[in-house]
């Protein structure tokens, strides 16, 4: 036989694992990384460019006279700092993200590839409209598949997120109370005290009175509580309302609700960020809404952090329709399909513009995408899966943990503190999470259940991977209840300790600043 | 010298038509590490149950309800530079302001230290 002499050991000697303090600071792969400012210095440069010649200063007294302090690096000096950052980033892309609230849900490659069409991605808003058929016509199927799915008869397709559709609701509630001659007597909003921390910032944007509503044993809104708010009915502009509302619950009530409002004189607005749970069962038309944003970056799969940005069309009933915003897409008899730009015409009504131009091109190709190639069918199933994986979550831990409500969820799960030992706390299981190689849930939200931890699993996830999430989280939560004080020091494998958000919060330092030379030659 | 609580966990020691109001130390221990306090100008009025100040904890911001109505005298502005008071001395050194009375029959509605206990207990 010829022979190898070389030896190289190939299997891994049999030795117990010491800790290891790296001299580095990186812990294998995963490197540590300083700021840009403590790699690079502002003396150094990474380009080198000749010195200009013969240019005439016009910049009179208000050029620059010290230098501008940035650090220089080399191209791979920048390359890997922003590669080592990233790879410190937690993504769908790498594994369940169980954020609650915000449906974390993957986003199909088949998005992207046409969103990368060169008719949709290489665009401009300024082009002849004549240019751009395609891309109008896709707002405008867009458009019909979102009034379908919401049975409402109008949308405003600008909004570029969730709360800029809130916003957009909000406008078109208060220009309808101003045509009825009512903007300056009815300026009372009701919110549920469970509301997304948005809706009633939203609300006091447009000039309005937040009134808030209580929630009920059940974790739903107390008819009790807001038949007392509406016994004064002549200052009421409306309610903002979450369904299935945030702490994943369906409001029951609901058509109940819409009537009072109506009844009151004021305007139902659903928030819409929990629409994934009902879409393709429940159209929000049925149930009375008179506005309700749709977040596609949620629902319509590319959550931010999985393809971003934010785009967020409104769609409003009759009542509201008329005093959307512009621009909208119509198809004229020609079969041209038109951008109305002003405040006139089929817009006189209108409360204006939101945006400079039509809204989120890339988000409208990917959400389009997302309804045909799940088709109407699909859509169903998506909603009835997100409900099924959140309600498996709940039934899995609900021996370790407490669900703050009894009955099945809808789309995530809601736990409260309770089955915590004495000093041990939420954000000490969410913690344990990140060690657990997951990123923790909603925690502290919605504010009406104490220590809440709010879990949206998505449709997206296997059943064998929800078993390794619930595993893991089990396994903290009986920690928790056994009153296991390592779990405040968590996470222990994080790039970063735990933070100190107090002294962050009380003192905090927005602003690098260049250590001292003594501190240098300290270390 | 009486000290009054109220079921939105305000406390109110009163002293003639002065009241000295703060938040509790139930309060201060659910809202965790305090980290802003916004209070009201001296001389401003508020009615029984307006939100009068504003302190904000990593976990949230959360409006303070005035107990009675009244008009400010002073305000413990030591709590701006020193948030971090409201959870060593909630119903001592961290009080937020000094408030003249407008009408001293409010308290019969407000809760003493024994009824404020039991009430936090039921929570």
């Amino acid at each position: 036989m010829s022979m190898n002499t070389q030896g190289r050991p190939t299997a891994p000697a049999a030795v117990s694992t010491p800790v290891i303090d790296t001299v580095s600071g990186s812990r294998g792969l995963l490197q540590r990384e300083d700021l840009l400012f403590e790699i690079g210095t502002p003396e150094t440069t990474g380009v080198d460019l000749p010195t200009p010649r013969g240019l005439k200063d016009r910049l009179g007294g208000v050029k620059r006279k010290a230098d501008t302090g940035l650090a220089g690096l080399s191209e791979p000096q920048a390359v890997r700092h922003y590669m080592r950052l990233s790879q410190k980033n937690y993504a769908i892309d790498l594994g369940l993200f169980p954020l609650g609230s915000c449906t974390m849900k993957h986003n199909p490659r088949l998005n992207e590839k046409m969103a990368r069409l060169p008719g949709f991605a290489d665009i401009h808003p300024l082009q002849p409209q004549a240019t751009v058929q395609g891309a109008l016509e896709l707002i405008d199927e867009l458009a019909t598949w979102l009034k379908t799915l919401t049975g409402m008869p109008s949308v405003a397709m600008s909004p570029k997120a969730g709360a800029h559709g809130e916003l957009c609701g909000m406008l078109a509630i208060r220009q309808a109370l101003i045509a009825r001659g009512e903007g300056e007597s009815r300026k009372r909003v009701l919110v549920p005290e469970s509301a997304h921390g948005t809706n009633p910032a939203t609300a006091v944007q447009c000039g309005f009175i937040v009134d808030e509503i209580k929630a009920d044993k059940r974790g739903r809104v107390d008819m009790a509580d807001l038949k007392s708010k509406l016994a004064r009915t002549d200052d009421i502009a409306g309610i903002m309302l979450t369904n299935p509302n945030t702490c994943g619950l369906f409001e029951t009530d609901i058509k109940d609700i819409a009537d009072l409002i109506h009844a009151a004189g004021g305007y139902f607005y659903c928030d819409g960020a929990n629409f994934n749970a009902i879409v393709g069962r429940v159209r929000p038309g049925d149930l009375g809404v008179d506005a309700m944003h749709i977040n596609l970056h949620k629902t319509f799969s590319t959550p931010h952090g999985g393809g971003g940005p934010g785009s967020g069309p409104t769609v409003f009933s009759e009542a509201l329709a008329p005093f959307a915003p512009v621009p909208f897409v119509i198809k004229d008899e020609d079969s041209f399909f038109r951008l109305v730009e002003q405040t006139e015409g089929a817009a006189k009504d209108s409360f204006g513009r939101m945006v400079a131009f039509h809204g989120q091109m890339g988000m409208f190709v990917r959400a389009l995408t997302y309804m045909l190639s799940h088709g109407a069918d699909g859509l169903k199933q998506v909603a009835e899966d997100a409900v099924l994986n959140a309600n498996y979550i709940q039934a899995r831990l609900k021996h370790v943990m407490t669900p703050a409500f009894e009955g099945f969820c809808m789309h995530e799960a809601l736990f409260s503190d309770a089955f915590t030992a004495d000093g041990i706390e939420t954000i000490d299981i969410a913690k344990a999470l990140i060690d657990e190689g997951y990123h923790p849930m909603t925690m502290y939200f919605p504010l009406v259940v104490h220590g809440a931890m709010l879990i949206e699993p998505t449709e997206t996830e296997s059943k064998a991977e929800l078993d390794r999430f619930c595993d893991a989280l089990e396994s903290i939560a009986r920690r928790a209840a056994q009153g296991d004080e390592t779990l405040k020091g968590a996470p222990y494998l994080a790039p970063a300790k735990r933070l100190d958000e107090t002294r962050a919060a009380r003192k905090p330092v927005l602003k690098w600043t260049a250590p001292l030379p003594e501190q240098i030659a300290a270390e | 010298m009486t000290i009054y609580y109220t079921k939105d966990h305000e406390w109110i020691r009163v002293e003639g038509d002065t009241g000295t109001v703060g938040i509790t130390s139930y309060a201060a221990g659910q809202l965790g590490d305090v980290v802003y306090v916004e209070l009201p100008e001296t001389g401003a009025k508020f009615a029984r149950g307006d939100d009068f100040a504003v302190v904000e904890s990593v976990k949230a911001a959360s409006d303070v309800y005035a107990p009675v109505s009244g008009s400010v005298l002073e305000v413990n502005s030591a709590l701006s530079e020193a948030p971090e008071k409201v959870n060593d001395a909630a119903e001592g050194d961290a009080w937020f302001v000094r408030v003249k009375l407008t009408d001293s029959g409010e308290l019969s509605g407000l809760m003493d230290e024994a009824a404020y206990s039991a009430y936090c207990e039921g929570l």
